[in-house]
Parts: C-alpha cells; sequence; structure tokens
C-alpha cells in the first residue's frame, strides 16, 4: 500500500512540475493570442487591453498559474480564447473519441503482439520466425505517416472504408444499426493504421522476452514433463516474461498517444490531434496546455496502473518494497 | 571482422545518400522554386528509346507533354518532335554546400523541352528536384537535430552523473518532466510557444533547436548512468588525486566511455528526428514553401483529392522507409558492437 501511496504523491508532482515548466514556457516566448490580432487595423487597442484584462493576460505569472490551477479545479482547465468557452469540456468529447481510436489499437496491438511473438519465438530461427521478424522490420522502418498515407490511398481506391471524420454527412437520418455501421466504417482505418504502426516495437520485445525465458532450465524441465505448448506459453512462460512487457506496457501508451495526434489530423478524426494543432496555430495558449496536461494525466495513470501490476506480478518488487 | 564490414556498407550507403541530396543542385535538372504554371501535375514522364518511326536511339529521348484542354492535370505526350537527354548541361544558377556557384546539371532536354522523372505539383515544379532539395533538409535537420541532443544530453548527463548530489536531483528530475509527456505533445507545444511567420531558414533552424532541446532527456539519463559508474574507475580516481579538474575528469576520462552509448543513441535518434522534421512540416509548424522539405512537400496531401489523382506526390513517403531502414541498421550493428542494451 505504501508503494502505491508513494507512486500516487510521486506522480501529483510530476503532473505539477509539467503545469509549472509549460506556463514558464509561455511566459518566456514572445507574443500570445493577442498579439495576432492586434495586426487587425479594425481593433483598438482599448478592445485590447480589454481583452487582456479579462482573460487575466495582464496579470502577473503565478497569480495567472494560480487562478488556471482554480479552474481545473473546476473542471474547466481554463478559457479557450478561440472557441470563447472553457476548456474542459471542449477537451472531454474529443479526449472521448481519441481514446476510442487508441484504446482498441492498443488492445489489437497487444494481442497480435502477443500472438505473433509467441509464433515466432517458439520456432526459433525457423522460417516462420524469419518471415514474422522480416515483416515486422519493414513495419518498424516504416514512418507511421508513410503506412497513414498509403492506407488512405487504398482506402481511396477501393471504397472499403469511408474516410475523412468520424460520422457520414448523413448520419443523423440513420437508424441506430446504420449509425453504429457508419461510425465502424470511419473508425476502421485510422485504427489499423495505429495499430499497423505500434505494433513492431511491442512484437520485437514479446519475441526477445519470450524466448530469453523458452531457454531457461525450468521451462525445459516443464517441457520434458509433456506439458503442451498452450499451457506451457500461458502459465509459464508469458507470467515469467511479465516485467519487461508491462514496463513496455506503459511505454506503448506513451507512443500510441503520440502517433493518434498525427493520424487524427491525416484521418480528420475529431480527436484531441486537431484541436491540438489548431490551437498551436491560434496559439490558443489554454487549449494547449489543457491536451498535454490530459495526455500527461493519461500517462502518469498508466504508469500507475503498471506499477500496481509489476507489483503483483512480479514479487521481487513486493520484497524489495516491503518495509 | 564481419561486423566491420557491414557496417561500413551500411555508413557507405547512408554518406552517398546524404552526398547525392546535397549536390541537390546538380542532380536535379531544374531550379526548386522556379514554377511553370502551364505544366500544373503534370505526371512522370517516360523515358524512350524507341521513336515513332521505330528507329531505336541510343541516347534516352522524351516527348513534350500536351496540356489536355479539357480536364486539368492531365496530359498526353507530343509525339512529333523528340528532345533527347543531355548530360552535364549549363541550366539555372545554384549553389553547392552554400559556397561555389555552379551551372553544370548532370541532366536535363533542350529547352523548349521539359524533363519531369518524377512529375510535377500543383505550380508546375519539378518534383525530382523537390524531392533532393527536401531530402537536403530533411536529412539535414535529423543530423543536426541529433547533434543538439546528443551534446546536451552528453553535457547534462555528465554533469549529473560527476557531480551527483543536489545537481543530479534537479537535473534527473528536470528530465523526468520531459520524459512525462508524449513525445509529439510536447515537441508540439514547445513549437506553438515560438514564432510561425518569419523566413524559412530561420524557421529552419528554430524547428532543429526545438526537435534537438526537447529530446534530450532520455538519452541524458543513458549518458549519467555510464558517468556514475565510469567515475568510479581506479584510473579516474589516481587522476584525481594528481589533482586533475572536474571539467578535465569529465572530458579526458569519463565521457569518452560513454561514446559508445552516444553513438548507439545517435543513430536511434537520427530517423526519428528526421520525421519529427517531417510531422512537423507536414503540419504546416515546420518548413514553409517556398523551401522545399519531404514533409512539406506530403503536406498537399492533405486534400484527399490530390492523394487520389496525383499519386507521385507522395513519392517523399517512399524514401523515407528506405533511409530509416539504413538508420536501423546500423544501430543495431553499433550495439552488437557496444554490446550495451539502449532502450
Amino acid at each position: 500500500m505504501r508503494f502505491i501511496a508513494r507512486r500516487l504523491i510521486h506522480s501529483f508532482f510530476l503532473l505539477i512540475g509539467v503545469t509549472v515548466l509549460l506556463f514558464s514556457f509561455f511566459h518566456l516566448a514572445p507574443g500570445d493570442y493577442l498579439t495576432d490580432i492586434q495586426m487587425n487595423p479594425q481593433i483598438s487597442t482599448a478592445t485590447l487591453n480589454g481583452l487582456r484584462e479579462q482573460y487575466g493576460l495582464n496579470q502577473s505569472l503565478p497569480t495567472q498559474y494560480v487562478r488556471w490551477l482554480g479552474s481545473v479545479a473546476r473542471g474547466e482547465f481554463g478559457y479557450s480564447f478561440t472557441y470563447n468557452a472553457p476548456v474542459g469540456p471542449l477537451l472531454a468529447v474529443r479526449l472521448r473519441n481519441t481514446l476510442m481510436l487508441t484504446a482498441p489499437a492498443l488492445a489489437f496491438a497487444w494481442v497480435l503482439a502477443l500472438c505473433f511473438g509467441c509464433w515466432s519465438a517458439w520456432n526459433h530461427n525457423q522460417w516462420v520466425d524469419q518471415l514474422i521478424s522480416g515483416g515486422n522490420t519493414f513495419l518498424l522502418v516504416m514512418p507511421d505517416l508513410s503506412i497513414a498515407l498509403l492506407l488512405l490511398l487504398l482506402a481511396l481506391h477501393s471504397g472499403w472504408f469511408s474516410v475523412g471524420g468520424m460520422n457520414s454527412v448523413n448520419y443523423e437520418g440513420l437508424s441506430w444499426v446504420g449509425k453504429l455501421k457508419d461510425v465502424f466504417s470511419h473508425f476502421t482505418l485510422p485504427v489499423l493504421v495505429l495499430t499497423l504502426s505500434s505494433l513492431p516495437v511491442l512484437l520485437r520485445h514479446v519475441r526477445s522476452a519470450v524466448i530469453e525465458v523458452l531457454d531457461t532450465p525450468y521451462i525445459q524441465a516443464a517441457r520434458g514433463h509433456g506439458i503442451g505448448p498452450g499451457r506451457l506459453l500461458l502459465r509459464h512462460v508469458l507470467p515469467a516474461a511479465a516485467n519487461p512487457l508491462l514496463s513496455l506496457f506503459g511505454l506503448s501508451i506513451a507512443s500510441m498517444l503520440s502517433g493518434s495526434l498525427l493520424i487524427e489530423v491525416i484521418m480528420s478524426w475529431p480527436g484531441i490531434g486537431p484541436l491540438f494543432l489548431e490551437a498551436v496555430f491560434a496559439r490558443d495558449l489554454y487549449v494547449i496546455l489543457g491536451s498535454v496536461i490530459i495526455s500527461t494525466l493519461i500517462l502518469a495513470l498508466s504508469s500507475l496502473l503498471v506499477d500496481g501490476l509489476l507489483y503483483f506480478a512480479d514479487p521481487r518488487i513486493r520484497l524489495e518494497t516491503k518495509p | 571482422m564481419k561486423h566491420v564490414s557491414k557496417l561500413s556498407t551500411i555508413a557507405a550507403v547512408l554518406v552517398s545518400v546524404h552526398l547525392i541530396v546535397f549536390c541537390a543542385g546538380f542532380f536535379g535538372p531544374y531550379d526548386y522554386a522556379t514554377q511553370d504554371r502551364s505544366y500544373p501535375y503534370a505526371p512522370p514522364m517516360h523515358l524512350h528509346f524507341i521513336d515513332n518511326n521505330g528507329g531505336f536511339h541510343f541516347r534516352p529521348f522524351v516527348y513534350a507533354l500536351v496540356a489536355n484542354q479539357n480536364i486539368f492535370g492531365s496530359y498526353t505526350e507530343g509525339k512529333d518532335r523528340i528532345y533527347p537527354v543531355s548530360f552535364l548541361v549549363a541550366g539555372s544558377k545554384y549553389r553547392v554546400f552554400g559556397l561555389f556557384d555552379c551551372q553544370t546539371h548532370l541532366f536535363s532536354v533542350a529547352s523548349p523541352g521539359r524533363i519531369f522523372l518524377f512529375g510535377t505539383d500543383g505550380y508546375g515544379r519539378d518534383q525530382f528536384t523537390r524531392l533532393l532539395y527536401g531530402g537536403q533538409i530533411s536529412l539535414l535537420a535529423g543530423l543536426l537535430a541529433t547533434v543538439i541532443c546528443i551534446v546536451t544530453a552528453m553535457s547534462l548527463g555528465g554533469i549529473a552523473g560527476y557531480f551527483g548530489g543536489w545537481v543530479d536531483v534537479v537535473i534527473m528530475r528536470v528530465a523526468e518532466l520531459f520524459l512525462a509527456m508524449p513525445w509529439y505533445y510536447l515537441l508540439f507545444a514547445a513549437r506553438a510557444f515560438l514564432p510561425l511567420t518569419i523566413t524559412p531558414l530561420l524557421t529552419f533552424f528554430l524547428v532543429v533547436a526545438t526537435i534537438g532541446l526537447v529530446g534530450w532527456a532520455r538519452p541524458a539519463r543513458l549518458i549519467r548512468g555510464v558517468v556514475l559508474s565510469g567515475r568510479e574507475r581506479n584510473y579516474v580516481h589516481a587522476a584525481r588525486g594528481f589533482g586533475a579538474s572536474p571539467w578535465y575528469l569529465l572530458r579526458i576520462h569519463i565521457l569518452p566511455q560513454a561514446y559508445d552509448v552516444a553513438l548507439t543513441q545517435t543513430a536511434l535518434l537520427i530517423p526519428q528526428y528526421i520525421l519529427a522534421e517531417v510531422a512537423l512540416s507536414f503540419l504546416g509548424l515546420g518548413v514553409t514553401e517556398p523551401t522545399a522539405s519531404w514533409g512539406n512537400m506530403l503536406g498537399t496531401l492533405q486534400q484527399y483529392h490530390v492523394l487520389v489523382s496525383y499519386w507521385w506526390m507522395a513519392l517523399p513517403v517512399v524514401m523515407l522507409a528506405p533511409i530509416s531502414f539504413c538508420y536501423y541498421l546500423l544501430a543495431s550493428e553499433l550495439r552488437k558492437r557496444s554490446n550495451v542494451v539502449a532502450l
């Protein structure tokens, strides 16, 4: 329990640190949302000063920071200049859409990585292994941008998937089955791209971890006792290989979030990605801040989860952290 | 022995790719920014050896493109006159390595004719030339950003590992902050605070600096680990006993132990940073027109109709994969040599 509590406190300070870091970034940087508006001759200096006052941009850095923390506590995450609305609700919808992509993609990527990784490791140095490893290297060196564009090209030519956005134009008129189908056909392509782009790293690590465990004497002994491959892998090999793979799980969430940012923009999926990009162009301070904080929060939570899982999966950690 | 020869093969391939790209002016027949509005989205041309009458030519030739009056971006070959490809001819002026003014191009065709090996973009700029110039920007961005990143990581990691105590705690906590954010989020947020509308050259250096400085945390951690164990070596203790200063110790005795790790990290980071530049420019946050970069060349593909109708606009994508493959091989060879597991 103390272990988990310590991790909680640690990630809390990490989050605070990230916000402080970003806030100081902002204020070291020249210009803000209003400097771009200044160019417009129709807006007078008085109006600008009024706006500056209203948004609290003329206050000192600590005051702004504390005010922002207050709005985080209210779930608002500050105020978006371009959307003229609190950031919190804006982000919530986008976050749901992003998770709709990343969560299934993460699951698919891990299932595929575990299956193919085990299969590949079981047939170490045989043609199956070489085939899988070769294909994997191919995917590994393909940038996710390339995978996305190539699959997009395929989809546009074949018409197998709907492309662009999350719903079709006639979405509102569809029955609920139709709506489900519609969303599904839009979501297949980005999920596929995300899965394919995160699969190779996972597969490589699963393969090497499983190979390492398969070589150990106790697995040889278990094999000698005539335990079948399925039971051997599930009951004996994977639990032993769990430690590095669980750590990798945390890392894979980070890279999935990163990748999703780019893929969402390419596929015009209404997730955090396009919102974030718009905000970067408009220098919409609190939207940028909110998106980064949300992603950091997801990361922190997932690393907490991983730590918890490790605690249960690996007795060595339990012993280490015993008082 | 075998590893060394494999390593040098990969290095040779990479060096030649970089050389070709850095002499883009020589290998590309045209200027990267010159527009030719009469040829928007011209498809890649065919090189012919056999003319209309069945006569064989040793020198390859092309036909002139005739725009189809009714359909935009659709062309037919005007077969009444052939334009043989001539080599080492004078053309538009360009600079090599920013130093020498040159005029000689590797190949071109006589004046009214044009040669577009990889087609043209929407402004009628030669895609082949732009691909080379774009590679110049994208590959250089990857290299420079990596140098910045590794130098920062070496100094901060070295200082943290050598001095220990509160210096170490502060530096490593800050590194943790940088690692707590997903990489693209961090990169874009950092880019958001820097000015957007500036000259292409300035943007290039800005983007390179941003990419390089944002990624210092992970290599710094690894290098700190090496330094931490390296400073306890006996010869380091001996040198310290002879009165060597910390700076001297770090430079001469401790950091050289981290060169293997740094080298492997370099090979891992370069393709990642090339992709970062490509992603930034693709989204319009990086190097801006008219300067070509693989990223902003791909940027037009955000309009789906361009992707469907003019596939040759996606050629930079095809270039990225082999280059990252080479760097991947390089990294795994280096890792084998140094026997260091670096994630």
